[in-house]
């Protein structure tokens, strides 16, 4: 078991890193970075520092207005007692505007706080987006993690900005609770006629458990061969050793092909990208382009005309014994 | 041949756990081995076996066709093989394939002295599946119970089966896996595009020629940085396996739970006693 190497089990201690030397940048990072024993075991032990800066701190303002205007609301929607705010949670919800407001701005009860709300969400996002590209450009890094980050924010604007705008009307868009929003992923889908016949929700979801597959097989093949270095990935990117010709060894003999210590990210990469990148796409289309599923999936031969050729699927709800 | 050119010196014999020197050899670049020998078995006629239901049913259009269980009525007995029989046989072939890799894997990790995450990973999919084609119709004393094998088919059966609990979404386990799937996609996508980033670093502007590659101190950070912790090199492999454990897992939870034995009623129901917790303490006005 010792081998399988499921935890740190010797942390050194010296002085905290402060981080790579980014001049007068330095000055926006905080102060007192600390180890924990508890998160060393799993990860690195050193907590902090974090940058701050004008985009960071920015942000998180937008994004804690918004968070505690939705939060208010959910207070009155339950009298501003504490026992119902906690019992009540999940079914709490700010709702955008009713449908016959259309895309004019709405009075604060009927949905202007949920507007207020999603154009301080908006603004947090596109702030969160150019820090994340500040913080690679600094430290001269690619732009391989803001691009994909983008990848989430066209999903996120699609949901709530792109797609309402050409419905017409806001209250398409997705109410901010918890059951609230499930609810409105169940009804888009039975009201644009079941989107598992949309070839775009297919390719999103296969990206999904793609992504899931890939981190699975990728992380254990790393923490597999960590015995050998296997986790520092930059050095063996750039000067190949023996664990990563075991890795790649490992699956060319399982499934007859292998990546590269490097080419295993990029797969990585474009997997959990494209999963939000289709997955827009799949919801841009409905009700825009296509008014129902099942009819495009009938008329593009992934449907059967004749329904017979599937199998009735038996209620689950008692069982045969 | 399809040797790498590091690939010879790790060729070596040894590290089988059925069958000794007899099945240990590679073709091509594939390592056969005994369980090499049962996944081309199982494999092979579990295809076969489709092609085969194929052929019996009404389309040959890769889309639309189902390999279908057999009606309950037969309960846990097996059934003719034009009325579901193919389907139990398939699932067996797939069972034993699935299975025959998972060892086959282990041996391989045996020959190049890896540790045994990759098999342990893949046996939490074979749970999964196990979970939804045996446990489950175990569970409802049915194999009809069991997915059609069809591309499109089984997005039906996922259809109807959760819309017999109105809306899924409610059930908890589900929104445990849910969380675990986009969980894993974001710090696969971080992950990922951290480590491209230091191979393919890039200069403030384009002028001043290569710029170097960076180090992992870089990786620590940007992360430190953007969100005041790195879980380094080592630490995010074992996030990432975690997260991408947990979702398989609680993805059969969640289907395991939602069938008549344990729970028989929409999935919202499940969380009114929450709600119902505040007047039944009697302090409701």
């Amino acid at each position: 078991m010792q081998y399988q190497n499921i935890f740190t089990r010797v942390q050194v201690r010296s002085e905290p890193e402060a981080g790579i030397d980014i001049g007068l940048g330095n000055r926006d990072r905080t102060e007192n970075p600390f180890y924990s024993w508890l998160v060393g075991t799993f990860g690195n032990a050193q907590i902090g520092p974090i940058y701050l800066g004008f985009l960071g701190t920015a942000a998180f303002m937008c994004g804690g207005a918004a968070f505690v205007i939705i939060g208010l609301n959910y207070w009155v929607q339950v009298d501003f007692n504490p026992v119902r705010f906690v019992l009540e949670l999940p079914w709490l919800s700010l709702d955008p505007p009713p449908e016959e407001a259309g895309l004019s701005i709405p009075s604060l009860q009927e949905g202007g706080w949920w507007f207020i709300a999603s154009f301080l969400l908006l603004a947090s996002v596109i702030l969160w987006w150019f820090r994340m590209y500040r913080r690679a450009v600094e430290l001269q890094l690619g732009l391989h993690v803001p691009l994909a980050f983008a990848s989430a924010i066209w999903l996120f604007l699609v949901l709530g900005l792109i797609r309402p705008i050409l419905m017409g009307s806001w209250s398409e868009a997705v109410p901010y609770g918890l059951f609230t929003h499930l609810d409105w992923t169940a009804n888009f889908s039975l009201f644009w006629g079941n989107l598992f016949w949309n070839p775009f929700h297919c390719l999103s979801i296969v990206f999904l458990y793609g992504s899931t597959l890939l981190f699975a097989m990728h992380g254990a093949t790393i923490l597999a061969v960590t015995r050998y270095g296997g986790e520092r990935e930059l050095e063996q990117i750039t000067d190949r050793g023996t664990a990563s010709e075991r890795a790649a060894l490992f699956w060319r003999w399982t499934m007859g092909f292998n990546a590269t210590m490097e080419s295993v990210h990029r797969w990585a990469w474009w997997f959990a990208m494209l999963t939000t990148l289709t997955g827009g796409i799949g919801i841009l289309l409905s009700g825009t382009i296509v008014e129902d599923w099942t009819i495009w999936g009938m008329d593009h031969g992934i449907v059967p005309e004749d329904l017979s050729w599937w199998p009735e699927t038996p209620s689950s709800l008692e069982s045969s014994w | 041949m399809s040797l790498l050119s590091f690939e010879r010196k790790y060729r070596v014999r040894g590290g089988t756990l059925v069958g000794g020197d007899l099945f240990d050899f590679w073709v091509g670049p594939f390592y056969m081995g005994f369980f090499g020998i049962t996944t081309i078995f199982f494999a092979g006629l579990g295809t076969a076996l489709i092609l085969v239901g194929a052929a019996d049913g009404p389309t040959w259009n890769p889309w639309l066709i189902s390999i279908n269980p057999p009606p309950i009525e037969y309960g846990l007995g097996m059934a003719p093989l034009n009325d579901g029989g193919i389907w139990q046989l398939v699932t067996m072939c797939a069972m034993g394939a699935f299975i025959s890799w998972a060892l086959r894997e282990v041996e391989i990790c045996n020959k190049l002295g890896m540790g045994y995450h990759v098999p342990f990973a893949f046996a939490a999919a074979i749970f999964a599946y196990a979970t939804l084609v045996i446990f489950r119709p175990l569970l409802l004393g049915a194999w009809g119970h069991g997915f059609p094998y069809g591309i499109f088919s089984h997005l039906n059966w996922v259809w109807n089966t959760g819309y017999q609990y109105g809306n899924f979404h409610y059930n908890p386990a589900h929104m445990v896996a849910i969380t675990f799937f986009f969980t894993t996609t974001l710090a696969l996508a971080l992950h990922g595009g951290m480590v491209l980033s230091a191979a393919n670093p890039r200069r403030h502007s384009s002028f001043g020629g290569p710029v170097e590659v960076k180090t992992p101190e870089y990786e620590d950070t940007f992360f430190r940085d953007t969100i005041g912790y790195s879980v380094g090199t080592l630490g995010i492999h074992r996030l990432g396996l975690l997260l991408a454990l947990n979702a398989g897992f609680w993805s059969a939870v969640c289907i395991f739970i939602a069938a008549g034995p344990i729970w028989s009623e929409a999935w919202t129901e499940w969380w009114e006693p929450l709600r119902e917790f505040y007047t039944w303490g009697g302090s409701a006005g």
